[in-house]
Parts: structure tokens; C-alpha cells; sequence
């Protein structure tokens, strides 16, 4: 009985989420897609929730639904032709869309078919179970992030600034929000310390639970975020210098680890075994900062106001020049 | 004897959030719409803590679950309130 039932809510949950998902892409008006995208990671998390992979329903539901949401809004916010209708592509690059989705819906089906359809000598999970006592965690997903596949995340780590490099070579950051009135602010005088210390919960966590530096930065990004609707236009950052070392940090903290213990003799990103632990630590705090920051200056949607100032002596040659 | 008092309080939660919904849907106006969201899920959600907390038994879950629902009708609150100030500067202008 109660496991009918659950396969009646997994039922539902699968529905939804196809429903929700077209409706999102259908959408006609842009404003009403986003919501619905919206709505689509919060249930997406909670699906990820269902398959007891809570380190991804928490990234699922920070990220995916939470700070992109809040992108794709403050997208909306900027374009001045968002009329209803605008934006959906038509004739022949709507055709090429339609197919160019198709042919990746078909590969990642045949993906997903053909690993269901061997599981071949060894699963991965198995691997990383068996390996996961090396690893300075007890949590696998952190084990693979920061351990056995600790490349990975710095590449990624590396995307990340790279992307926001690219979003400050658009201009600088647009005007923030209008103060906002007493209720707004009390909220967030409540919510910003709350979501700093479950932020530092998550970090500290993530070694033997679901958590760790992504979940972590996107808390302390929406607090950034939080802080920016309510008026403060710095959102709650440190000056622009300190603010390069920390987006630097992310990358630099993980490179520097990883060339450090070549001295030793070990491989690149090969932690002694006895410090694993601490250095996994290490580098999820400063991947940590350096996520929040990244997301958040992401959010604000170019340099900010402090970043032009050390560049101004150089503005001012080139005026003069000209 | 136990098990009934929890169902019921979860059943009356879902209750209360079942007649947000369509009070969200059929209601006329984004004042009443509000008021239907707010009211209703606040205390559905209060009822869905109280029966999730004596499902489990556990004092710390039930803590964690108590707080969860303070934040949560802080966060409904406040953002009601910012949709209703918003409604209202666009009405007037």
C-alpha cells in the first residue's frame, strides 16, 4: 500500500515537471516562462529529493531555481521590447530549434538507455564507496568534487570566473534597486545573518553531509542579492580590491594547493593522505567566497561602481588624448 | 490514538492549502487573492508542522520544523505585503 502510494506521488512529481517544463518553454508571455521556470526547479529539487540526492536538490533549489530565477527577472527587468510574444523565435529558426532539441533529446535518451541497459563491470559509485576512507570526507559527493575529481571543479570553478569576466565586459553594473520600506528591510536584517550562518553550516557540513562550497556560495549570493533589492547598492561586498581577491581566490586558493603539493613529490591536486581533510576544507571556503561573489556580481549584470575608479587615471589619459 | 490526532492535523493542513489554491484561482481581485494565499497556507503549513513534528516524535526535528514554519510566515508576510504595496502605487498612479 505505501509503496503505491509513493509511486503515485513519483507519478504525479514526473507529470508535473513535464508540464511545468512545456508550459515554461510554451509560455507565450516571458514574464509568466520564468515563473513557471521557476516553479520547475523547486520541483525539480524536490525530485532530486525523491532520488536521495539531497546534495543536488539543495544545489537544485539555491541555483537552478533560485539565483538563475532571479537572473532571468532582472533579465525581463532590462529588456525594453519584453512585450508579450517578443523574443519567441518563428519560421525557419524556430524548425531548427525545434530539431537541433530533438537531436539532443535523442542523445541524451540514448545515453540514458544504454547506461540503464549495462551497468557494465564496475559503477562508479562503487569505486568511490570503496575509495571514499582516502578521501579526508565522509560525505561521496564531496569526495568527488574536491578528491577523485577535484580537476573538474576547478575547471569549473575557472568557467565560472571566466563567465564573469564576460558579463563586466558589457559595461558597467546598472543602477540597484530603490530603498525599500520597513517591512522589506526588517526582512532582510533578519534573513541576511540567518542566511550567512546557514551558509557557513553548509560549508562546514559538506564534509560528511549534503552540503558543501556550491550550495554554501549560492546562500551567501542570495544574501548579496537580498541585500542589493533592498536598496544597498553594494550589496553587502567588501571594497573592489578586496573584492578581485576574493573572485581570484576561488581558482587561485585550489591552484595553489594543487602546485603546492608537487614540492612534496605527490601529483598535481594529489593531497597527502593525513591533510585531506584540512585542505579540502581550505579550498571549499575560498571556493565558497569566491562562488558568492561571482554569483552575485553575476546578478548585479556588470562592473560595479568601485571598479572604474582605479581605472579612471587611465580613462582620463585616453581623453586627454583625444 | 496518536496516529489519528497526527493525520488529522495533517489532512486539516492539506485542507487549508487546498482552499488557498482555489481561492487563488477563483478569487476576483489580488487583494482578496492574497489574503486567501496568506491566510490559508500559513496556518496549513502551521498544521503540516504540527502533524510532521508528532509523526516523527523527535524534539529537535520538531524545533526544526517550528522555525521552518516562523521563517517561512516572516517571508509570505513580508512579500505579501511588498505585492499588495506595489498593487496599490500602481493603482494610484
Amino acid at each position: 500500500m505505501e509503496t503505491v502510494l509513493w509511486n503515485l506521488l513519483d507519478l504525479a512529481l514526473a507529470g508535473l515537471l513535464l508540464g511545468l517544463g512545456w508550459a515554461a518553454v510554451a509560455s507565450p508571455d516571458l514574464k509568466r516562462g520564468v515563473i513557471l521556470f521557476i516553479a520547475f526547479g523547486l520541483l525539480l529539487a524536490i525530485t532530486w529529493a525523491r532520488l536521495r540526492a539531497p546534495d543536488l536538490a539543495l544545489a537544485e533549489a539555491a541555483i537552478g531555481a533560485g539565483i538563475s530565477g532571479a537572473l532571468l527577472l532582472l533579465a525581463l527587468r532590462d529588456d525594453p521590447s519584453s512585450e508579450a510574444g517578443d523574443g519567441i523565435a518563428t519560421g525557419p529558426v524556430a524548425w531548427m530549434t525545434a530539431l537541433l532539441t530533438l537531436m539532443l533529446a535523442g542523445l541524451f535518451g540514448w545515453a540514458l538507455l544504454t547506461a540503464l541497459a549495462n551497468p557494465g563491470p564496475e559503477r562508479l559509485a562503487g569505486q568511490v564507496a570503496a575509495h571514499l576512507a582516502d578521501s579526508g570526507v565522509t560525505n561521496p559527493v564531496t569526495a568527488v568534487l574536491l578528491n577523485f575529481r577535484a580537476y573538474d571543479t576547478l575547471l569549473e570553478l575557472a568557467v565560472l570566473l571566466a563567465a564573469l569576466l564576460g558579463i563586466f565586459a558589457l559595461g558597467p553594473a546598472r543602477p540597484g534597486f530603490k530603498e525599500g520600506g520597513p517591512v522589506l528591510d526588517g526582512l532582510i536584517r533578519w534573513l541576511v545573518p540567518l542566511l550567512v550562518v546557514t551558509g557557513g553550516y553548509l560549508l562546514w557540513v559538506g564534509a560528511h553531509a549534503p552540503g558543501g562550497a556550491f550550495q554554501a556560495g549560492a546562500l551567501l549570493a542570495a544574501a548579496a542579492i537580498l541585500l542589493r533589492l533592498g536598496g544597498r547598492e553594494g550589496g553587502g561586498f567588501p571594497g573592489p580590491v578586496l573584492q578581485r581577491w576574493v573572485l581570484a581566490g576561488g581558482v587561485g586558493v585550489f591552484l595553489l594547493v594543487g602546485l603546492a603539493v608537487t614540492v612534496v613529490g605527490l601529483d598535481f591536486l594529489e593531497y597527502p593522505r593525513a591533510w585531506s581533510g584540512v585542505i579540502i576544507l581550505l579550498i571549499e571556503s575560498f571556493a565558497t567566497l569566491a562562488i558568492a561573489a561571482t554569483l552575485a556580481l553575476a546578478y548585479i549584470g556588470g562592473r560595479p561602481s568601485g571598479w572604474d575608479a582605479s581605472s579612471t587615471g587611465r580613462t582620463t589619459e585616453r581623453q586627454e588624448q583625444s | 490514538m496518536a496516529e489519528w490526532v497526527t493525520f488529522a492535523f495533517l489532512i486539516a493542513g492539506v485542507g487549508f492549502f487546498a482552499a488557498g489554491s482555489i481561492g487563488l484561482l477563483r478569487l476576483p481581485d489580488l487583494h482578496s487573492r492574497l489574503h486567501a494565499l496568506t491566510k490559508a497556507d500559513n496556518l496549513g503549513l502551521g498544521l503540516l508542522v504540527v502533524g510532521l513534528a508528532l509523526l516523527d516524535g523527535g524534539l529537535v526535528t520538531g524545533i526544526k520544523l517550528f522555525l521552518i514554519w516562523l521563517l517561512v510566515m516572516a517571508a509570505s508576510a513580508a512579500s505579501s505585503y511588498l505585492i499588495a504595496q506595489q498593487a496599490m502605487r500602481r493603482g494610484s498612479r
